[in-house]
């Protein structure tokens, strides 16, 4: 046993000590036939030109890729050090499926990756697909949304949520190519594109140059939709519109904080119906509110592509009328309120736009708009809120955006049945480290609150109604509610209650960049100080490195089961849509 | 047991009521007007926000805010930013978060050290009004306190 321990360590340090070129795309990469992807080849030293070989299946690769690659003598990392060189071939396009290794050398540096290039089936399965992405769906969201929605008597569920009924699932890892963990640019992109990338990343791998527009790009399914069908895309987002979830259907950025170039790459692309918040990244600077630090008015920019635009629920009914095929929808300067506090507290922000469209209507609108091209259509439609409000731990608005986020999966559904070739896949990016332990019962004997929290037997079952039949607890702050527990996050006051002023905001920085518990809960009664359990800079609680599950259904969704990477998700939604056929 | 609703302002200021102010520190001049974070913009929406009447009337003159100190965005800033509600995210240390809409960046006329964070502050100097690009950190502001001084409250 200790032989082979040292042998293994010699083995390692033997491998430690030799350069590493790296090779993008990175080794086990799956590439999409005939779609166009930078090829990268990073040097640690700088080399002579002509001491680079490479080789594609033992053949130059001049031959095998159709072009020379250019080369960088020396590429600069910040305050101009030298980070060695670099070849570089943009927009290649293997059209052949089948294992490519690629061998990079150069003096000692040596690397070899392979890539596989899959085809598609000849004929496409689906018409139409429709791609709902919780931000951040945890098992927990989803039994707490339908326990709140449904209710559950002696053990057994009262209802079923729209995406109970999904009949094919799959587990999916979410790592990305650089940590265990992930964020919702890395997942989203993966489930966009077929690669994984690093966190922050969209549409590109990270290279090492500061530079975020000059990563070696992939292509994302628009792009593999304007290609190759002439089928119609809609992106509707409870966030920015250039967040990182929708941004990943069309946008390539090492840094998923590039939203006023993303604001542009989504005027490349027009995807049909665009809905969502993030108006100040259309503005120009001088307008207020704007986000943008040049003079472009993409608002303007938009309206001559032919985009009919619409900035509340009225305008956007009044839009879908109008048939000029292409709606820009901006319901808010930044992210849309929850719909806790849309629909039922009118908190957040809803004082100044209080005539946001929800989820719901703006998934139905748009399947309504992209339904009439006969070509078919891709709809991508994300909740963003359950992400946003697990963050801050206001597992309260995370659940009641969980129920919208279902009904806008039963709006995909009842447009599924009237159109059997359509599929549906309802999945989320990433999880949160949250689970429910049981109840907080404010009948229950005790000083403490801590004393009123039900576990096992004692949790018994939350009394939420819902009186009125909308699928919604007619009130949250009921007196015995589930108690969602996060595993994680800064030093903040535990209430065990219902935020109803105002979403959570548990911690505050100081000059430091430290995070230190938000004092404005420390009176609640019962609050108590809990001491985070992550580092000081973090401002919120963190995704979980836990796998997603996947659910979904109508015709390829066979193709999802087991455990599968969140790029594999790619090639089985492309593969529905038949776009690398052998015969085109 | 009755839920008891709680408003964060309101728990915050009331909290920090009991502290005095030191004594050292000077009072802010008694002339100035007070402006709040309510009354800077006359309306808001989807294509832009437009500045409120009371901010055009006071431009160019000494005003008296209050509000929280964002933590500098680098120790030698000429300004910091002056926020409704305590900071909960650094919009430069995150990807995904953003400075709120209504801002005041405050430069100071003297360098000035950190007040900690659950600190209520008041700011007095002179408001100024519309798109400026700090020279120095490419900081885009819509309104501005200049020459201005603060005490904690």
């Amino acid at each position: 046993m200790r032989k082979v321990l040292l042998a293994l360590a010699a083995t390692t340090m033997l491998a430690g000590a030799a350069q590493a070129a790296t090779v993008y795309p990175l080794d086990r990469a799956t590439i999409l036939a005939g779609s166009p992807f930078d090829f990268k080849v990073e040097f640690d030293a700088s080399v002579k030109p002509e001491d680079v070989k490479v080789t594609v299946n033992g053949q130059d690769y001049k031959a095998v890729f159709g072009s020379e690659a250019s080369f960088v003598a020396e590429e600069k990392g910040k305050d101009d050090k030298v980070l060695g060189s670099a070849l570089i071939l943009r927009d290649l396009v293997l059209a052949t499926p089948g294992d490519y290794t690629i061998e990079a050398v150069a003096g000692p540096e040596k690397k070899a990756v392979t890539w596989t290039v899959y085809g598609t089936a000849d004929q496409a399965k689906a018409k139409n697909v429709i791609f709902l992405i919780g931000d951040g769906l945890s098992v927990a969201h989803r039994t707490a949304a339908r326990i709140m929605s449904k209710g559950m008597t002696e053990g057994k569920a009262n209802g079923r949520l729209a995406m109970d009924d999904l009949d094919r699932m799959a587990f999916i890892g979410t790592a990305s190519t650089e940590a265990v963990a992930t964020d919702s640019a890395n997942t989203m992109s993966a489930y966009m594109t077929g690669h994984k990338t690093a966190v922050n990343a969209l549409g590109v791998y990270a290279d090492r140059t500061p530079d975020t527009l000059d990563d070696p790009k992939v292509e994302t399914l628009a792009e593999a939709l304007r290609r190759q069908t002439k089928k119609s895309i809609g992106i509707v987002a409870t966030s920015e519109i250039q967040d990182a979830t929708p941004a990943a259907v069309v946008a390539h950025t090492r840094k998923r904080a590039d939203k006023a170039q993303i604001t542009g790459m989504m005027l490349d692309v027009q995807p049909e119906v665009v809905l969502g918040g993030g108006s100040a990244y259309f503005l120009g600077k001088d307008t207020p509110g704007s986000k943008r630090k040049d003079d472009k008015d993409y608002i303007k920019a938009f309206q001559d592509a032919g985009y009919t635009l619409a900035t509340d629920k009225d305008e956007l009914v009044k839009a879908a009328g109008t048939n000029t095929g292409k709606i820009l929808g901006l319901f808010h300067t930044g992210n849309m309120d929850t719909a806790l506090d849309r629909k039922f507290l009118k908190k957040g922000t809803v004082e100044k736009f209080p005539n946001q469209p929800g989820l719901v209507e703006m998934t139905e609108l748009a399947l309504g708009e992209l339904s009439k091209n006969p070509e078919g259509f891709f709809l991508m439609v994300e909740a963003a809120n359950i992400d946003k409000m697990s963050h801050p731990l206001d597992w309260d608005r995370a659940v009641v955006d969980t129920i919208e986020f279902d009904k806008a999966v039963a709006a995909a559904r009842a447009f599924a049945e009237k159109n059997p070739d359509t599929l549906i896949v309802v999945t989320g990016d990433h999880t949160h480290g949250v689970s429910i332990i049981g109840t907080v019962d404010d009948e229950k004997e005790g000083d403490e609150m801590r004393a009123k929290v039900g576990t096992y037997a004692d949790a018994g079952f939350p009394n939420y109604a819902d009186a009125d039949g909308d699928g919604y607890p007619d009130k949250i702050d009921v007196s015995r509610r589930l108690f969602l527990a996060g595993n994680n996050g800064p030093d903040h006051y535990e209430t065990f209650r219902p935020k109803l002023d105002g979403p959570f905001v548990p911690a505050v920085q100081n000059e430091k960049k430290e995070y230190v518990a938000n004092e404005a809960y420390k009176d609640v009664p019962g609050a108590v100080l809990v001491t985070g359990n992550i580092p000081r800079d973090g401002d919120s609680g963190v995704h979980s490195v836990d796998d997603v599950v996947l659910q979904a259904g109508g015709p390829g969704s066979e193709g999802f089961k087991g455990y599968m990477e969140q790029s594999d998700v790619y090639r089985v939604i492309v593969d529905a849509l038949a776009l690398a056929p052998a015969k085109p | 047991m009755t839920l008891i609703r709680i408003s964060r302002r309101d728990a915050l200021v009331g909290s920090l009521a009991a502290l005095a102010a030191p004594a050292f520190l000077a009072p802010p001049a008694l002339a100035a007007p007070m402006l709040t974070f309510d009354d800077l913009y006359g309306s808001v929406g989807v294509l832009g926000l437009a500045f409120s009447d009371k901010v055009k009337q006071l431009a160019g003159q000494e005003v008296t805010m209050r509000g929280f100190m964002a933590p500098p965005l680098k120790a030698e800033a000429a300004f910091f930013v002056l926020t409704e509600i305590p900071m909960s995210i650094c919009p430069f240390c995150s990807s995904d978060s953003d400075w709120p809409d209504n801002i005041v960046v405050v430069y100071l006329d003297a360098k000035q050290t950190f007040v900690q964070p659950n600190t209520v502050i008041e700011v007095s100097g002179t408001l100024e009004y519309g798109p400026w690009t700090d020279p120095e950190t490419g900081f885009v502001s819509l309104l501005r306190l200049r020459g201005a001084r603060f005490s904690a409250v």
